[in-house]
Order: C-alpha cells, then sequence, then structure tokens
C-alpha cells in the first residue's frame, strides 16, 4: 500500500533520512520507534509529502507521488493523519473540526456530514463535546477529536506522529485506547511513538530508525526480544 | 531691506491673529461666537467617518491581498507587494493625495471629485501598512493549522480563507484598530483638496468670522471623542473574543 525506495531527506547539509526502502502493506500497524532525532517524524511526514524527499521514491498503491504531476490534494485526502500537538482549529468547534474536512473537500452536504461527524465524536467517546472548542477540551479529548476529524475523510491509510508524546500521562491510554479500537478494525497504520508496551501490543511490524537509518524492521516479538543490530538492544535497554 | 519687509509683515500678521484671541486680558475664548456654525460643522462628522470606513475597508481588503502577495512563492508578485509598500510608506500621504487629486487629472482628462481622490488615496496608502501587520498575522498562526488543513487535502485558498487568515485577524485587531485610528486623523488631509470633511468646515468656520481657537478647538474635541469611541469598541470586541479562548 506505501512502498519507499531509498527515501533520503536532508535540511541542508543535516541528512535526516538515509536511503530509507521500506513497505507497509495494506491492513498493516507499523510502529516507527527509536531515539530523538533519529529521523522518525520525517519519516512519516515524507509518507504525505508533509515534507518533500530530497531523493528517493514514495509509492502509494504503487503510483508514485514523488513525479510532481500527482494531485497531493487528492492523495492526501486518502492519508488522514494525528499530530503531536492536536493542530485542531481553535476557531472551531468539536464537531466542525470534524465536518471542515467532509463539507469543503468533499462536498458533502451538511447534514449528512453532521451525522457523520455526530458517530465519530461518540465513536471516540466525546459525543457530549460536539457543541465545545478546543479551548476547552483537555489534551486526551483534543487529540481524540484529532483522530475523529483525520477518520471524517475515510481514509484508507492513518498516519500517527507521537499522537501521546504532549499528553498528561492519565490522558495517555484513552488516546491509546482509540487508536487501538481502529487498529483492531483494519485500518492500515504508521505510528510514531515512544510507548513501548503499545508498541509491542498493537503492531505488526517495527521499524527502529536511528541516525537517518532504517536499522531494524522486524515483528514486535523479535524486535522486544531479540533484536539484531547493536544500537536497538542499546536503546532498549534505556527505555525499558 | 526685503527681509526687514518680511519679518516686519510677519509679526504684524500675528499679532493680528493673536490679537483676536489674546486681546488684552489673555486668552478668552467664546464658544457663543460658533454656536450658529455648529450644525454645519457636525455635517463634517458624516462625510469623515464615511470617508474613514470606505478608505479602511478597501485598504484591509487590499491590504490582505497585497499580504498574501508577500509570503507566496511566485517572485513577482512579491517584489510588486514589497515595492508598493516602499513608495506608499516612503512618500508623504499629502503628496500622494496631490498627486491623485491634481496630477492624474492631466494624465487620464478626467477629475476626480474630492472625496474619490481621498478615498483612493487613503486605500492604497492604508494597504501598504496593513499589509505589513496582516503578513505578520498571518506568519504568527502556528504552522501546525497549515499541516492540518494541508492533510485533509484542503486547496490553498480555501485554507487561507478558512483557517489561517481568521486567526491572523484575531490576532492583529488591536493593530488594526490603530490603523483605523490613525486613518480618521488622517482624513483630516482631504480638507486640502477641498472635501467638506469636518478639519474643512472648521477651516471654513474660522476664515468666515476670523476667529480660530474655537472652531479648531471645537473640531478637535469631535474627531478626539471620535477616536475615544473607537477605542472602546475595539476594547469592547477584544474582550468578547478573549472570552472564546
Amino acid at each position: 500500500m506505501i512502498r519507499t525506495e531509498f527515501l533520503c531527506k536532508s535540511f541542508g547539509k543535516l541528512d535526516v533520512l538515509k536511503d530509507i526502502s521500506t513497505e507497509i502493506k495494506k491492513g498493516e500497524v507499523v510502529a516507527i520507534i527509536g531515539p530523538s532525532g533519529g529521523g522518525k517524524s520525517t519519516f512519516l511526514r515524507c509518507l504525505n509529502l508533509l515534507e518533500f524527499p530530497t531523493r528517493g521514491r514514495v509509492y502509494i498503491d504503487n503510483i508514485d507521488i514523488t513525479t510532481g504531476k500527482i494531485d497531493i490534494k487528492k492523495v492526501r485526502q486518502n492519508m488522514g493523519m494525528v499530530f503531536q500537538h492536536f493542530n485542531l482549529f481553535p476557531h472551531k468547534t468539536a464537531l466542525e473540526n470534524v465536518t471542515y474536512g467532509p463539507i469543503k473537500v468533499k462536498k458533502t452536504p451538511k447534514v449528512e456530514a453532521d451525522q457523520l461527524g455526530k458517530d465519530l465524536l461518540s465513536k471516540v467517546g466525546l459525543a457530549e463535546k460536539a457543541e465545545a472548542y478546543p479551548s476547552r477540551l483537555s489534551g486526551g479529548q483534543k487529540q481524540r477529536v484529532a483522530i475523529a476529524r483525520a477518520l471524517a475523510m475515510q481514509p484508507e491509510i492513518m498516519l500517527f506522529d507521537e499522537p501521546t508524546s504532549a499528553l498528561d500521562p492519565e490522558m495517555v491510554k484513552e488516546v491509546l485506547d482509540v487508536i487501538k479500537g481502529l487498529a483492531r478494525s483494519g485500518m492500515t497504520m504508521a505510528i510514531v511513538t515512544h510507548e513501548m508496551g503499545f508498541a509491542r501490543e498493537v503492531a505488526n511490524r517495527i521499524l527502529f530508525l536511528e541516525g537517518g537509518r532504517l536499522a531494524e524492521d522486524a515483528p514486535p516479538d523479535i524486535f522486544f526480544t531479540k533484536p539484531n543490530s547493536e544500537r536497538a538492544c542499546q536503546f532498549l535497554e534505556k527505555v525499558l | 531691506m526685503v527681509l526687514d519687509f518680511v519679518n516686519c509683515f510677519n509679526s504684524f500678521f500675528l499679532a493680528q491673529i493673536l490679537g483676536q484671541a489674546i486681546g488684552q486680558t489673555g486668552l478668552v475664548l467664546d464658544f457663543g461666537k460658533i454656536v450658529p456654525n455648529i450644525p454645519f460643522i457636525l455635517q463634517g462628522i458624516g462625510i469623515t467617518l464615511a470617508f474613514t470606513l470606505v478608505s479602511a475597508l478597501i485598504g484591509f481588503a487590499w491590504g490582505t491581498i497585497l499580504s498574501i502577495f508577500k509570503i507566496s512563492n511566485i517572485r513577482p508578485l512579491k517584489w510588486f507587494a514589497d515595492f508598493y509598500t516602499s513608495i506608499f510608506r516612503g512618500t508623504p500621504l499629502i503628496l500622494q493625495l496631490a498627486i491623485i487629486y491634481f496630477s492624474t487629472p492631466q494624465l487620464i482628462g478626467y477629475a476626480i471629485p474630492p472625496f474619490q481622490a481621498g478615498v483612493i488615496t487613503f486605500s492604497l496608502n492604508s494597504a501598504a501598512y496593513s499589509s505589513e501587520t496582516i503578513r505578520g498575522g498571518i506568519l504568527a498562526v502556528d504552522k501546525g493549522q497549515r499541516e492540518a488543513a494541508m492533510t485533509l487535502g484542503v486547496a490553498y485558498p480555501l485554507m487561507m480563507w478558512d483557517i489561517i487568515l481568521p486567526q491572523a485577524f484575531k490576532n492583529i485587531l488591536p493593530a488594526l484598530v490603530n490603523e483605523s485610528i490613525a486613518l480618521l486623523k488622517d482624513s483630516s488631509l482631504v480638507s486640502t483638496v477641498g472635501a467638506l470633511d469636518l478639519m474643512r468646515r472648521g477651516q471654513i468656520v474660522a476664515s468666515e468670522k476670523f476667529i480660530y481657537f474655537e472652531p479648531l478647538i471645537f473640531v478637535g474635541l469631535i474627531y478626539y471623542l471620535m477616536v475615544m469611541s473607537l477605542t472602546w469598541v475595539a476594547q469592547g470586541f477584544e474582550r468578547r473574543m478573549r472570552r472564546s479562548d
């Protein structure tokens, strides 16, 4: 479903990603972990071209999206993204945040979009917060609204960029539970995370990025018990 | 010799003017003298306000467009907007007004009425200033907002209109009010091309009655009250906006 070939990204002289070639299959849940500055977020952001790769290719459903000929807006509509800092629209209510994409981009009639929005908000446990502005919501609630907003476009792929890193500890679980539910429903997902227990539980595969390289690509059982690389061993010693 | 004459003339003239007000016993103001002219002066309020409002709105709209040019990746648009701003900020407003009112008819063969010449000048000038403010406001919006809109597949113009600009305007509202206040006061410059605004009416009364302090102070008071009301309205606005945070 998503395939990268020799993906490289440099910011000036800094090489953040070096020749990443990998694939995420339909229905797979991939957790991307590794030390800070290892290129995890940049890799994720290259998948929907929020960062344009310096070299290399990104294929979505076997279509190269880096040629410049593809309407990237169409590609992005099919890839929901959830950010570390939620990025909800502060001047819109929770429901308006969720229905904005369907109404303005997909031209869904408002009544229909409102129904979809309410369904999604109750799915993330926030039906009663539909009319609340983001400033009135807790971090965990904001992130769940953000997930609902991404789902409202009915994407086939969901990208999560450290969805729980900006949350107070007691709110992490409510967000992870929503993501777990999505994983069970068969959604294709790529999740950058520092929650090792969560990665082990929901991911089918772990990508370990270190120093801009894909140092390890393994199922969680293998990665967490007997990782191949020295760096992965050191990393796991520190975080587990 | 000539200089002596000029000096002599000047002091005579000054004494004439001051003599009216100061007399023998110092400054004596008699507003009773201008009472019959007050309705005439007050009619200028409408003209000054209409002038300010129209110029502010056009200037704001054009300033928004210029600010989008300034942040765009299209080089010629950026150059144009920067050059435009430098011209209107780099020359006196009264000169711009004079060029548009007195000089352009020479070029286009059509005499622009004073009010319209004023609105054109002040809109163009105000746009140059507010485009900088609006540009700052746009850049101050968290870039995550833009990314969130992009990942939903929202097109650039729609993203600007629905997501970025509303947040930018909210942030710069106080600065925009300042711009309107400046515009309200600067509008008195149209008196130089003969538009019958508040300032001009004050001057007319002054020269008719040959008293200066009373009509000009009266006009000054009206300007002051208008600026104060504008400030209060803005403060009320801001308070209401804060409540939604």
